[in-house]
């Protein structure tokens, strides 16, 4: 008899879970408890781990194949950037500025990404799930990698990027992305899911990654364009994996909703305030412009996270708690944000400036409602002190956020002239929030957040005792060179110059 | 926009990142090292894990091994992503032509019937064994510390993902879902397979990352692949007229001979490390490879027969002598 003819014919999805699904088995020797500690003490009721759906069907061979086709081709490019002094192709010095945040906060994300992934490849007792998040923690890493890569170079020739690896641990500002990130790492698997692989991948990743390669795009920076779309079709399946999760949850038991639903609430919020961050870059830092951060998040937000959670309606979910509050803070939050950070210039790892003219000109255009009112002004304010020799500068000691970290310089959602500032009294200790949405996440676990490290605090605390110099030493930021206004900075020198020397035709 | 620029030369301001200036001195680095050194967080961690507030977020404490500084751990591959994708994109197109080479030829119809019997029923079950391997090295990096060592887990986790990936292709080649069904069954329930499962179950709540590296990485696979690729595939089988499951079998005898150069390195430092480590080596050592060796032996036998006392004696003697070299005497 001649096998080959008698064998069965396997459709793709059944080879896949012959490959994937089919290689693990219920334990014996152990009960799935101990095997499985974390998937329960969160109270989502999972009945049946088969009918988990594999978000794609990938297997190793295939995943090394492919991967390693782009990974070639990225290096190459990268390379190539690097040795043809590819850098002086941007637009101006300016724009480095936000490659400068990305790899101080971003990058260290995608590694603790890679990391919570891969102890949720662990941690789900369903093989479908375990392998789709494993290949997710391998991509983080790959991610992580690519992105300082492309970045490394730019640091031989500027400032700022040398110290992102302390700037992780121990700059202000950089604890904003570090406590999200944290925050998702402390908390169960299956909120690590609807942290990162939901609301983060699925939601928000379009308002970070979009905005910022077209950014790059727009600004002659074609390493971080190559960093950018040689991690898009890992993105695909990241998003892919977040969105089977949660229908994952929703329909395993009635009872999940309202924890889910809670989680949505909070990640939303969260995400929200850290992509403020990358609004505000959006809006004051790129020489050239793609779009505000309005429009990108009436795109990329409204648009397509309304039709999300129309869809996800069927289930009982509604949009998010802080949405409308949102809504609200878009025409001001990039002004506000790009205000504190010009003020505490003195202590960022990157440089801000006052918004020129023609700046302004665009920022009006792209606010009309909320820019020349209420933001104009205070940038004209900024500028006469400068040019009077008395520049603003704001040493004090903000209150940060409890919760998201960021000193609070945001205003009431239905008052703009009034800052919002919230308090909370917790075992003596009073908290300040920067809006109702930090006030709830807080208030729904109070003894997490009461843990947060709070890193404006420290500098007054032993051993740095308020000193300024000391503190500067122990994030490594380099006075004179890292901080300050972008004009007659040591960037700004030396990149015309060396422009000016490419581009001359002696 | 691109404009033209003529080719000038322009000093650089630096060499690299201060974190690996400190390290290595103010040279450019390799991107090994930029992509491995220092890049988890470590200081001013914001909460405790809620599944289990006596940890830290990151914590070098899970495990009894104690290192001055984790990120000795280098990996002699100096396998980052792209080197590491890229060479398996190598040795998955090897693979593949081999697999193809055996199926355009109907090879595996040429085997001689008790040959084929034997290695399905040596080689299926196996890669149940492979996806426990998988579900502990995605451990050892999730609870791991320090991105050198925890990024070259995750590689090998998905090593072991793709041999079990393999070694399910071989048992659909040479058995069809039969194969497959009844290697399950196998590991289920027959008792030549139940010493190696309850091994691989234990393995899975053993919750301190580097007592489980040794388990897994150390003793069960480094009696296992010796044993069944080594002893059974290439050298009985083979001998037996049944040398084209080599072929299926290839990429792990490579795999295995590559990474082993990896699992050393980390276990000579560790050892190196202190008395306190190498005692702890010694033990864990020790005690899993005892019962790795006692795992593999029925499951051998099935080829080997009355040889198989004699191959696992002979493999666990290479094995203590591996260590040995190393440092650490069990
Ligand atoms: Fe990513
Ligand atoms: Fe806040």
């Amino acid at each position: 008899m001649d096998m080959t003819v008698a064998k069965k014919k396997l459709g793709l999805k059944e080879k896949y879970k012959l490959l994937t699904r089919d290689l693990g088995w219920e334990p014996t020797y152990h009960n799935k408890d101990e095997v499985f500690p974390y998937v329960k003490y969160e109270g989502i009721k999972v009945h049946d781990w088969e009918k988990w759906e594999d978000p794609f069907r990938l297997t190793m061979d295939a995943y090394w194949k492919y991967q390693a086709e782009k990974e070639r081709k990225f290096y190459a490019i990268i390379d190539a950037h690097a040795q043809n002094n590819g850098h002086l192709n941007i637009t101006d010095a300016r724009y480095l500025s936000a490659l400068k945040i990305f790899l101080q906060a971003i990058s260290p994300g995608e590694y603790c990404a890679g990391k919570g992934f891969a102890r949720m490849g662990r941690e789900f007792p369903g093989v479908g799930t375990q392998v789709a998040c494993q290949m997710q923690a391998i991509d983080e890493i790959r991610h992580a990698q690519t992105q300082i890569h492309a970045l490394s170079n730019y640091n031989k020739f500027y400032n700022g990027f040398h110290a992102f690896a302390d700037a992780r641990d121990r700059m202000w500002y950089c604890t904003l992305p570090r406590s999200f990130f944290d925050d998702a790492m402390s908390a169960g698997p299956f909120e690590f899911m609807i942290a990162i692989g939901f609301s983060f991948e699925y939601v928000l990743t379009n308002l970070l990654f979009v905005p910022f390669m077209s950014g790059a795009a727009y600004n002659g920076d074609m390493a971080t364009v190559t960093f950018g779309f040689s991690a898009q079709s890992d993105e695909a399946r990241h998003m892919t994996l977040g969105l089977e999760c949660i229908k994952f949850m929703l329909e395993q038991d009635p009872d999940n909703l309202p924890i889910v639903q809670n989680w949505i609430d909070k990640w939303f919020w969260r995400g929200f305030r850290l992509l403020g961050v990358v609004g505000t870059m959006m809006d004051y830092m790129l020489p050239k412009r793609v779009m505000s951060w309005r429009e990108a998040f009436e795109i990329y937000g409204i648009e397509n996270g309304g039709a999300l959670f129309k869809d996800l309606a069927r289930y009982g979910i509604r949009p998010p708690k802080g949405w409308d509050d949102a809504g609200k803070a878009l025409d001001h939050m990039t002004h506000q944000f790009m205000l504190a950070l010009y003020q505490y210039q003195f202590g960022t790892a990157f440089h801000s400036w006052i918004p020129s003219e023609e700046d302004m000109a665009w920022l009006s255009k792209k606010y009309p409602t909320t820019f020349d009112k209420y933001y104009r002004p205070r940038w004209e304010h900024i500028k006469k002190l400068k040019e009077a020799g008395t520049p603003y500068a704001n040493m004090g000691l903000a209150k940060l956020c409890q919760t998201c970290q960021i000193p609070t310089v945001f205003t009431e959602p239905d008052d703009p002239t009034t800052l919002c500032h919230r308090e909370v009294e917790y075992k003596g200790e009073t908290y300040h929030f920067c809006s109702d949405g930090c006030q709830h996440i807080f208030e729904k676990e109070p003894e997490k957040y009461i843990q947060g490290w709070l890193p404006l605090a420290a500098i007054f605390q032993a051993p740095l005792n308020g000193d300024l110099g000391a503190w500067m030493e122990w994030v490594s930021l380099a006075d004179g060179k890292d901080n300050g206004d972008f004009a007659g900075s040591e960037d700004q020198r030396n990149f015309e110059a060396w422009r000016n020397q490419a581009t001359s035709n002696q | 926009m691109q404009i033209d620029l003529r080719t000038v030369s322009i000093k650089p301001q630096r060499n690299t990142f201060d974190h690996l200036a400190r390290r290595f001195g103010d040279k450019p680095a390799s991107r090994y090292q930029e992509g491995s050194y220092d890049i988890q967080a470590t200081e001013n961690l914001h909460y405790r894990p809620t599944w289990d507030p006596d940890q830290q977020i990151y914590d070098a404490s899970i495990t009894k091994i104690v290192m001055k500084d984790w990120y000795a751990l280098k990996d002699p591959r100096q396998y980052y992503y792209n080197t590491y994708t890229v060479a398996r994109a190598r040795q998955q197109e090897t693979a593949e032509a081999n697999f193809s080479f055996v199926e355009s030829r109907g090879l595996a119809d040429m085997l001689p019937a008790e040959m084929k019997e034997i290695a399905l029923r040596v080689l299926v079950p196996l890669r149940h064994a492979a996806w426990g391997a998988n579900m502990n090295n995605s451990f050892i990096c999730g609870y791991g510390y320090a991105a050198i060592f925890t990024q070259a887990c995750m590689f090998h986790a998905m090593d072991n993902l793709g041999i079990a990936q393999y070694l399910s292709r071989l048992g659909l080649l040479l058995g069809d879902t039969e194969g497959l069904n009844e290697g399950k069954q196998a590991w289920l329930e027959s008792d030549v397979w139940q010493p190696l499962r309850r091994y691989v179950e234990d393995c899975l709540v053993v919750r301190d990352p580097f007592e489980l590296f040794v388990a897994q990485n150390v003793a069960l696979d480094g009696l296992l692949y010796p044993l069944v690729y080594g002893r059974v595939v290439d050298g009985f089988l083979s001998a037996n007229g049944a040398s084209s499951i080599a072929m299926l079998t290839q990429f792990m005898n490579d795999w295995f001979g590559e990474t082993q150069k990896w699992i050393d390195a980390v276990l000579k430092t560790v050892a190196a490390e202190s008395e306190d480590n190498r005692a702890l080596l010694r033990e864990w050592a020790g005690k899993w490879g005892a019962r790795a060796a006692a795992a593999l032996l029925p499951i051998v036998q099935q080829a080997l027969e009355g040889n198989a006392d004699e191959a696992v004696g002979e493999e666990m003697a290479a094995f203590k002598a591996r260590l040995a070299k190393l440092g650490i005497e069990i």
